[in-house]
């Protein structure tokens, strides 16, 4: 019994080690964002003497960081549409019909589960800029968009192939059309694998940084990680400001996560098991 | 007879599919459903990679068409350059750490909170949170943390009467510095794949060893470590692969400094392709990168599907 107890407070102690290992930088940055420099210098970790905003309030009155995070915004959410609209498309023709070469054409598509994103950047750009997109949002979101799909695809696929067959053969003999199907009945059944592999795509695209690092030149274009980078640039070694400027962007990823973990794990390990 | 009426009936079950094909739309659903996927993959992700090979034969500056065709010279070049091995190694140890401190350290994690109870919950969101961050920002983050005026290792040396070291700007740390972030980073992600295959154990498996006198450990280690051998194989296979692409944590730490020390194959060909638009020479890197991942990816399947067999 002692044996046990004695387990147990180790375990608890481990876990809380590791935890503030892990949540440390991240609270010291928040706590950082409201200091001085020079109070920096003497205190980097813990609380600060006194909690002055205006750091945070300067940063929300500048323009560029709501224009970085409209961009951003603008970016995930029409990569998350334009995925979740031509990936379920694909999937619902590979699950539903059948015709001579479909299933290569299925293989093809999931190639890009082994490629890496990095070996096709620099011809990506070049490809961009052929099509005249560099410095648009839709040299971001089409690649983004295509390198998403074999995993939306597989994703997708995998939750078609479950819903009842039933359904389809009653619809059928109704006269309902393949096109009205997936309209109306696949789509509306398949908000949870949505739901999942959107929240998923979201996080990447809000996070993805070399993709914009090479078709975005133009400011006024930035996404949030870009912008970061820029700041960065400009203040140098004034930790407070750049801290406040981390703490602020990273903050609704924070509460993104919180309320949309469950798919955000989900999308995570069901791709990893079934990849 | 026979092969006279054969062709017949065929023929007429073609037909009738085709009939009954186009009274359902089937025809159109393809043609409308499919083509845009197939389009906007073969355009950004197949052609890009081929374009890679094809341009990795040329010296090429990425303006006009490529001419100045030069077979194997830009491999070659590659393959001199002292910062391409660095690069290459560099690589090779951040699939180390993964594979031997991160993976180890995330099972562990995984076997102290896997159990449904909502302390466990709030742990593991804990340990998971780095992994949804950007890693621009947790890079630019740990670059505090790491920085020799302001940061907290400038502090502990402080404290503790030294001479600050300059961590990221240190040969010898910088490296290592940047393992850390990672193994920070990427280690909840491994913990949650194990923790979803830890959970799908069947109870009286536990139960039973437990009863027969197992101790915590050796349950652990004789029947749930074996129970989720695919779990650790997938997850294996994902660090290898992210190790091979590691990018936008290097440049807001240290940008492949000091003095090139700390490049991966990404940031080596991001510097010395396109900040430089030696579009030929950093292809030759991207293929070599695109070698190794399609490479590691076949060779470790095989070994594991074997592995799994057993």
């Amino acid at each position: 019994m002692s044996s046990a107890t004695f387990r147990n407070t180790l375990r608890v102690i481990v876990l809380i080690l590791v935890a503030s290992l892990v949540i440390g930088p991240l609270l010291a940055s928040f706590f950082g964002g409201f200091k001085t420099n020079a109070e920096l210098r003497t205190n980097p970790l813990w609380l600060p003497d006194a909690w002055n905003p205006q750091n945070y309030v300067a940063i929300f009155l500048d323009g560029n960081f709501w224009r970085y995070m409209g961009n951003s915004f603008f970016i995930s959410s029409m990569t998350v549409l334009l995925t979740l609209v031509v990936g379920a498309a694909a999937a619902y023709v590979f699950s539903q019909i059948r015709f001579f070469g479909s299933r290569m054409i299925h293989s093809y598509l999931l190639l890009g589960l082994m490629f890496p994103f990095a070996a096709a950047i620099l011809p990506l750009f070049i490809k961009v800029r052929d099509l005249g997109l560099l410095d648009t949002y839709w040299a971001v979101i089409l690649p983004q968009t295509a390198f998403g799909l074999s995993l939306a695809i597989l994703l997708f696929k995998a939750f078609f192939d479950q819903l009842p067959k039933e359904l389809f053969e009653a619809a059928y003999v109704d006269g309902c059309s393949y096109l009205r199907f997936f309209w109306s009945f696949t789509l509306p059944l398949s908000t949870p694998i949505l739901a999942t592999v959107g929240v998923f795509v979201f996080v990447q695209s809000w996070n993805n940084f070399l993709l914009p690092l090479v078709v975005l030149n133009d400011r006024s274009i930035y996404t949030w990680p870009l912008g970061m980078m820029q700041f960065q640039g400009e203040y140098l070694t004034q930790w407070n400001m750049i801290l406040a400027f981390v703490t602020l962007t990273i903050t609704p990823a924070v509460i993104f996560f919180l309320a949309a973990q469950k798919y955000i794990v989900a999308g995570l390990t069901g791709g990893s098991v079934k990849g | 007879m026979s092969t006279l009426t054969r062709p017949a009936v065929h023929r007429r079950s073609n037909t009738d599919r085709l009939r009954q094909g186009l009274a359902n739309g089937k025809f159109t659903a393809v043609l409308i459903l499919l083509p845009p996927a197939l389009i906007l993959f073969s355009l950004f992700v197949i052609l890009p990679l081929a374009d890679a090979a094809y341009y990795s034969a040329f010296s090429w500056n990425g303006y006009g068409t490529p001419t100045n065709f030069v077979g194997t010279q830009n491999y070659e070049r590659l393959l001199d350059h002292s910062v391409f091995h660095t690069a290459l190694w560099n690589t090779a140890k951040l699939i180390l750490v993964s594979l031997i401190i991160q993976m180890p350290l995330a099972l562990g994690l995984a076997l102290l909170v896997y159990r449904k109870t909502p302390t466990n919950t709030l742990f593991r969101l804990v340990f998971f949170l780095p992994y949804i961050l950007a890693e621009v920002a947790a890079g630019l983050i740990w670059s505090f943390v790491f920085d020799g005026d302001y940061g907290i290792t400038a502090f502990m040396f402080q404290t503790l009467g030294q001479e600050s070291v300059y961590v990221l700007a240190d040969r010898q740390w910088a490296f290592p510095a940047i393992m850390t972030v990672i193994v920070w980073k990427y280690f909840g992600f491994h913990m949650m794949i194990y923790i979803a295959a830890l959970q799908s154990v069947p109870k009286d498996l536990i139960e039973a060893a437990k009863l027969e006198g197992a101790k915590p450990r050796q349950v652990a280690l004789f029947v749930q470590i074996p129970l989720i051998k695919h779990a650790i194989v997938v997850s294996g296979f994902f660090a290898i692969i992210g190790s091979l692409q590691i990018f936008d944590i290097i440049i807001p730490m240290t940008n492949g400094g000091p003095s090139n020390s700390t490049h991966t194959i990404v940031t080596y060909l991001y510097t010395f392709g396109l900040s430089r638009l030696n579009i030929g020479f950093g292809s030759a890197a991207a293929v070599v990168l695109f070698v190794l991942a399609i490479g590691i990816a076949l060779f470790y399947q095989r070994a594991t599907a074997k592995e799994e067999r057993t």
